[in-house]
Protein backbone atom coordinates (compact mmCIF):
# COMPACT_ATOMS: atom_id res chain seq x y z
CA UNK A 1 0.00 0.00 0.00
CA UNK A 2 1.10 3.35 -0.52
CA UNK A 3 0.10 6.41 1.15
CA UNK A 4 0.69 10.14 0.50
CA UNK A 5 0.40 12.88 3.68
CA UNK A 6 -0.23 16.21 2.94
CA UNK A 7 0.91 18.64 5.74
CA UNK A 8 -0.27 21.96 5.45
CA UNK A 9 -0.24 25.74 7.16
CA UNK A 10 -3.70 25.95 8.74
CA UNK A 11 -5.44 29.33 7.86
CA UNK A 12 -4.45 32.04 9.76
CA UNK A 13 -0.59 31.07 10.26
CA UNK A 14 1.56 33.14 8.22
CA UNK A 15 3.51 31.70 5.58
CA UNK A 16 6.19 34.07 4.46
CA UNK A 17 7.75 30.95 2.21
CA UNK A 18 4.71 30.72 0.38
CA UNK A 19 4.42 34.89 0.10
CA UNK A 20 7.79 35.21 -1.36
CA UNK A 21 7.09 32.14 -3.69
CA UNK A 22 3.74 34.12 -5.02
CA UNK A 23 5.58 37.66 -5.72
CA UNK A 24 8.16 35.21 -7.71
CA UNK A 25 5.41 33.97 -9.55
CA UNK A 26 3.98 37.34 -10.05
CA UNK A 27 7.21 38.85 -10.98
CA UNK A 28 7.83 36.35 -13.58
CA UNK A 29 4.85 37.12 -15.20
CA UNK A 30 2.06 34.80 -13.95
CA UNK A 31 -1.18 36.65 -13.73
CA UNK A 32 -4.11 35.96 -11.79
CA UNK A 33 -2.00 34.00 -8.93
CA UNK A 34 -3.77 34.77 -5.20
CA UNK A 35 -2.38 33.70 -2.10
CA UNK A 36 0.31 30.98 -2.25
CA UNK A 37 0.75 28.50 0.44
CA UNK A 38 4.02 26.11 0.76
CA UNK A 39 3.38 22.08 2.48
CA UNK A 40 4.42 19.56 2.34
CA UNK A 41 3.96 15.58 1.01
CA UNK A 42 5.21 12.63 2.01
CA UNK A 43 4.92 9.30 0.05
CA UNK A 44 5.28 6.21 2.44
CA UNK A 45 5.16 2.44 1.49
CA UNK A 46 3.37 0.70 4.43
CA UNK A 47 4.17 -3.07 4.29
CA UNK A 48 1.00 -4.17 5.88
CA UNK A 49 -2.23 -5.43 4.42
CA UNK A 50 -5.02 -4.12 7.08
CA UNK A 51 -5.78 -0.79 5.54
CA UNK A 52 -7.83 -0.09 9.21
CA UNK A 53 -4.45 -0.28 10.28
CA UNK A 54 -2.36 1.24 7.81
CA UNK A 55 -4.66 4.08 8.07
CA UNK A 56 -4.80 4.51 12.20
CA UNK A 57 -0.75 4.10 12.00
CA UNK A 58 -0.55 6.46 9.59
CA UNK A 59 -2.71 9.04 11.69
CA UNK A 60 -0.66 8.40 14.73
CA UNK A 61 2.51 9.21 12.26
CA UNK A 62 0.98 12.54 11.59
CA UNK A 63 0.36 13.85 15.20
CA UNK A 64 3.46 12.49 16.64
CA UNK A 65 6.25 13.67 13.83
CA UNK A 66 4.97 14.07 10.26
CA UNK A 67 2.99 17.77 11.41
CA UNK A 68 3.04 19.77 14.16
CA UNK A 69 -0.36 20.01 14.76
CA UNK A 70 -0.33 23.67 16.58
CA UNK A 71 0.30 25.09 12.87
CA UNK A 72 -0.58 22.53 10.75
CA UNK A 73 -3.40 20.10 9.15
CA UNK A 74 -2.97 16.82 7.55
CA UNK A 75 -4.96 14.29 4.94
CA UNK A 76 -3.71 11.04 4.54
CA UNK A 77 -4.62 9.62 0.74
CA UNK A 78 -4.00 5.60 1.35
CA UNK A 79 -3.95 3.68 -2.41
CA UNK B 1 26.22 20.10 40.71
CA UNK B 2 25.60 18.00 38.23
CA UNK B 3 25.02 19.01 34.70
CA UNK B 4 25.09 17.17 31.27
CA UNK B 5 25.06 18.42 27.89
CA UNK B 6 22.76 16.88 25.34
CA UNK B 7 24.55 15.88 21.73
CA UNK B 8 22.81 15.53 18.55
CA UNK B 9 24.40 14.91 15.26
CA UNK B 10 24.47 18.16 13.89
CA UNK B 11 24.90 20.20 17.71
CA UNK B 12 27.27 22.38 17.11
CA UNK B 13 26.96 24.81 20.35
CA UNK B 14 27.72 21.63 22.48
CA UNK B 15 31.27 22.25 23.70
CA UNK B 16 30.88 26.15 23.98
CA UNK B 17 27.75 25.30 26.24
CA UNK B 18 30.10 22.72 28.20
CA UNK B 19 32.57 25.46 28.97
CA UNK B 20 30.08 28.11 29.80
CA UNK B 21 28.58 25.28 32.19
CA UNK B 22 32.30 24.42 33.47
CA UNK B 23 32.80 27.87 34.09
CA UNK B 24 30.33 28.72 35.82
CA UNK B 25 29.65 25.02 38.49
CA UNK B 26 33.27 24.29 38.68
CA UNK B 27 32.97 21.05 36.94
CA UNK B 28 32.74 19.85 33.46
CA UNK B 29 29.24 18.67 32.38
CA UNK B 30 28.58 14.99 31.25
CA UNK B 31 27.99 15.22 27.76
CA UNK B 32 25.41 13.08 26.60
CA UNK B 33 24.91 11.33 23.01
CA UNK B 34 20.88 11.63 21.60
CA UNK B 35 21.06 7.53 21.15
CA UNK B 36 21.49 7.10 25.30
CA UNK B 37 18.60 6.20 27.26
CA UNK B 38 19.61 6.39 30.49
CA UNK B 39 20.78 9.88 32.02
CA UNK B 40 23.33 10.54 34.39
CA UNK B 41 22.49 9.94 38.18
CA UNK B 42 21.88 13.19 40.32
CA UNK B 43 21.52 15.95 37.43
CA UNK B 44 20.94 19.46 38.51
CA UNK B 45 20.23 20.82 35.24
CA UNK B 46 20.04 19.49 31.57
CA UNK B 47 21.18 21.92 28.37
CA UNK B 48 19.72 21.46 24.93
CA UNK B 49 22.09 23.21 22.67
CA UNK B 50 22.26 24.85 19.27
CA UNK B 51 23.29 23.71 16.38
CA UNK B 52 21.57 22.18 12.68
CA UNK B 53 20.48 18.81 14.94
CA UNK B 54 19.46 16.33 11.68
CA UNK B 55 20.21 18.30 9.37
CA UNK B 56 16.90 20.34 10.38
CA UNK B 57 14.84 17.63 8.19
CA UNK B 58 11.01 17.77 8.39
CA UNK B 59 11.06 20.52 11.25
CA UNK B 60 13.90 21.94 13.35
CA UNK B 61 14.29 19.76 16.11
CA UNK B 62 11.28 17.45 15.62
CA UNK B 63 13.66 14.12 14.69
CA UNK B 64 15.95 15.04 17.79
CA UNK B 65 12.36 15.87 19.88
CA UNK B 66 12.03 11.97 19.08
CA UNK B 67 15.35 10.38 19.88
CA UNK B 68 15.82 8.16 23.02
CA UNK B 69 17.44 10.60 25.23
CA UNK B 70 14.82 13.73 25.02
CA UNK B 71 12.10 10.62 26.67
CA UNK B 72 14.96 11.01 29.96
CA UNK B 73 14.87 14.58 29.60
CA UNK B 74 11.26 14.87 28.79
CA UNK B 75 10.63 12.77 31.93
CA UNK B 76 13.21 14.99 34.09
CA UNK B 77 11.67 18.06 33.37
CA UNK B 78 8.23 16.74 34.63
CA UNK B 79 10.02 15.38 38.00
CA UNK B 80 10.84 19.39 38.22
CA UNK B 81 14.68 18.83 36.48
CA UNK B 82 15.62 22.29 35.16
CA UNK B 83 16.06 22.30 31.52
CA UNK B 84 18.25 25.08 29.52
CA UNK B 85 17.73 24.71 25.67
CA UNK B 86 19.17 27.48 23.33
CA UNK B 87 18.79 28.07 19.76
CA UNK B 88 18.04 24.58 18.23
CA UNK B 89 17.70 23.75 21.78
CA UNK B 90 14.69 25.58 22.03
CA UNK B 91 13.37 23.76 18.99
CA UNK B 92 13.91 20.57 20.21
CA UNK B 93 11.96 21.38 23.54
CA UNK B 94 9.25 22.93 21.93
CA UNK B 95 9.07 20.05 19.68
CA UNK B 96 9.15 17.50 22.92
CA UNK B 97 5.88 19.76 24.28
CA UNK B 98 8.02 21.35 27.08
CA UNK B 99 7.38 24.76 25.85
CA UNK B 100 4.31 26.28 24.08
CA UNK B 101 4.45 27.94 20.93
CA UNK B 102 6.16 27.09 17.29
CA UNK B 103 9.53 28.78 15.88
CA UNK B 104 8.88 29.39 12.36
CA UNK B 105 11.24 30.47 9.28
CA UNK B 106 11.92 34.21 10.17
CA UNK B 107 9.51 36.62 8.85
CA UNK B 108 12.54 38.25 6.39
CA UNK B 109 13.25 34.56 5.43
CA UNK B 110 16.69 35.54 6.03
CA UNK B 111 19.39 33.72 8.11
CA UNK B 112 20.48 36.15 10.75
CA UNK B 113 23.69 36.31 13.10
CA UNK B 114 24.49 39.48 14.63
CA UNK B 115 24.87 40.47 18.39
CA UNK B 116 21.28 41.78 19.44
CA UNK B 117 20.08 44.03 22.00
CA UNK B 118 17.39 42.08 24.57
CA UNK B 119 15.11 42.76 27.59
CA UNK B 120 15.59 40.74 30.63
CA UNK B 121 11.62 40.34 31.00
CA UNK B 122 11.60 38.14 34.19
CA UNK B 123 14.96 37.95 36.68
CA UNK B 124 12.52 35.80 38.70
CA UNK B 125 14.10 32.54 37.97
CA UNK B 126 17.26 29.89 38.58
CA UNK B 127 18.18 30.92 34.56
CA UNK B 128 18.01 34.83 35.42
CA UNK B 129 18.10 36.44 38.67
CA UNK B 130 21.50 37.17 38.15
CA UNK B 131 20.42 39.96 35.85
CA UNK B 132 17.75 42.58 37.59
CA UNK B 133 14.35 42.92 35.38
CA UNK B 134 14.37 45.69 32.46
CA UNK B 135 18.22 45.22 32.19
CA UNK B 136 19.30 45.47 28.81
CA UNK B 137 21.96 42.97 27.69
CA UNK B 138 23.48 41.98 24.14
CA UNK B 139 23.56 38.59 23.03
CA UNK B 140 24.43 36.88 19.39
CA UNK B 141 21.59 35.29 17.51
CA UNK B 142 22.33 32.59 15.24
CA UNK B 143 19.04 31.02 13.43
CA UNK B 144 17.15 30.63 10.20
CA UNK B 145 14.19 29.27 12.46
CA UNK B 146 13.49 31.36 15.46
CA UNK B 147 10.19 33.08 14.23
CA UNK B 148 7.78 32.85 17.71
CA UNK B 149 4.04 31.62 17.09
CA UNK B 150 1.45 30.93 19.56
CA UNK B 151 -1.70 31.03 20.08
CA UNK B 152 -3.58 33.93 21.22
CA UNK B 153 -4.56 32.42 24.91
CA UNK B 154 -0.64 31.42 24.94
CA UNK B 155 0.42 34.31 24.19
CA UNK B 156 -2.19 35.71 26.75
CA UNK B 157 -1.02 33.12 29.78
CA UNK B 158 3.17 33.58 28.81
CA UNK B 159 2.31 37.04 29.25
CA UNK B 160 0.20 37.05 32.48
CA UNK B 161 2.20 34.62 34.04
CA UNK B 162 5.28 36.80 33.46
CA UNK B 163 7.22 33.62 31.89
CA UNK B 164 8.51 35.65 28.68
CA UNK B 165 12.38 35.30 30.19
CA UNK B 166 13.76 37.88 26.67
CA UNK B 167 12.51 39.98 24.80
CA UNK B 168 14.71 41.58 21.37
CA UNK B 169 14.75 45.35 21.44
CA UNK B 170 14.07 45.24 18.15
CA UNK B 171 12.15 43.12 15.46
CA UNK B 172 14.55 40.21 14.37
CA UNK B 173 13.37 37.54 13.05
CA UNK B 174 9.29 38.60 13.32
CA UNK B 175 8.23 36.93 16.66
CA UNK B 176 5.19 37.70 18.15
CA UNK B 177 5.51 40.38 20.75
CA UNK B 178 9.54 40.32 20.11
CA UNK B 179 9.71 37.09 22.17
CA UNK B 180 13.07 36.30 22.77
CA UNK B 181 12.88 33.35 25.27
CA UNK B 182 10.30 31.61 27.34
CA UNK B 183 9.79 29.90 30.39
CA UNK B 184 7.64 26.51 31.56
CA UNK B 185 4.58 26.79 34.10
CA UNK B 186 6.80 25.67 36.90
CA UNK B 187 9.72 28.36 35.73
CA UNK B 188 12.41 25.61 35.38
CA UNK B 189 12.76 24.98 31.76
CA UNK B 190 14.09 28.03 29.74
CA UNK B 191 14.39 27.75 26.05
CA UNK B 192 15.91 31.04 23.98
CA UNK B 193 17.25 31.70 20.95
CA UNK B 194 19.88 33.91 21.37
CA UNK B 195 22.88 32.52 22.79
CA UNK B 196 24.04 33.39 25.94
CA UNK B 197 26.94 30.41 25.81
CA UNK B 198 28.41 32.34 23.56
CA UNK B 199 29.42 35.60 25.23
CA UNK B 200 30.71 34.37 28.32
CA UNK B 201 34.30 35.39 27.71
CA UNK B 202 35.65 38.59 26.77
CA UNK B 203 38.68 37.59 24.42
CA UNK B 204 35.50 36.55 22.25
CA UNK B 205 33.26 39.67 22.68
CA UNK B 206 30.64 40.62 25.35
CA UNK B 207 29.82 38.69 28.99
CA UNK B 208 26.35 39.03 28.66
CA UNK B 209 25.39 35.56 29.01
CA UNK B 210 27.64 34.71 32.11
CA UNK B 211 25.24 35.91 34.46
CA UNK B 212 22.66 32.99 33.38
CA UNK B 213 25.20 30.41 33.73
CA UNK B 214 26.31 31.83 37.22
CA UNK B 215 22.93 32.30 38.20
CA UNK B 216 22.14 28.52 37.09
CA UNK B 217 25.15 27.80 39.79
CA UNK B 218 24.40 30.29 42.43
CA UNK B 219 20.66 29.60 43.17
CA UNK B 220 20.70 25.25 42.06
CA UNK B 221 23.68 25.40 44.90
CA UNK B 222 20.86 26.96 47.18
CA UNK B 223 17.65 24.61 46.27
Amino acid sequence: MKARVFVTLKNGVLDPQGAAIGTALAGMGFDGVGTVRQGKVFEIEMTGSDREAAAEQLDAMCRRLLANTVIEDYSVELD
Amino acid sequence: MKTAVIVFPGSNCDRDMAVALRDATGAAPAMVWHKDSRLPEGLDLIAVPGGFSFGDYLRCGAIAAQSPIMREVVAFADRGGHVLGVCNGFQVLIETGLLPGVLMRNATLKFVCRDVPLRVEEAQSVFTRGYATGQEIVLPVAHHDGCYIADNDTLARLEGDHRVAFRYRDAVNGSTNDIAGVLSENRRVLGMMPHPERAVDARTLGTDGAPLFRSIADNMVEA
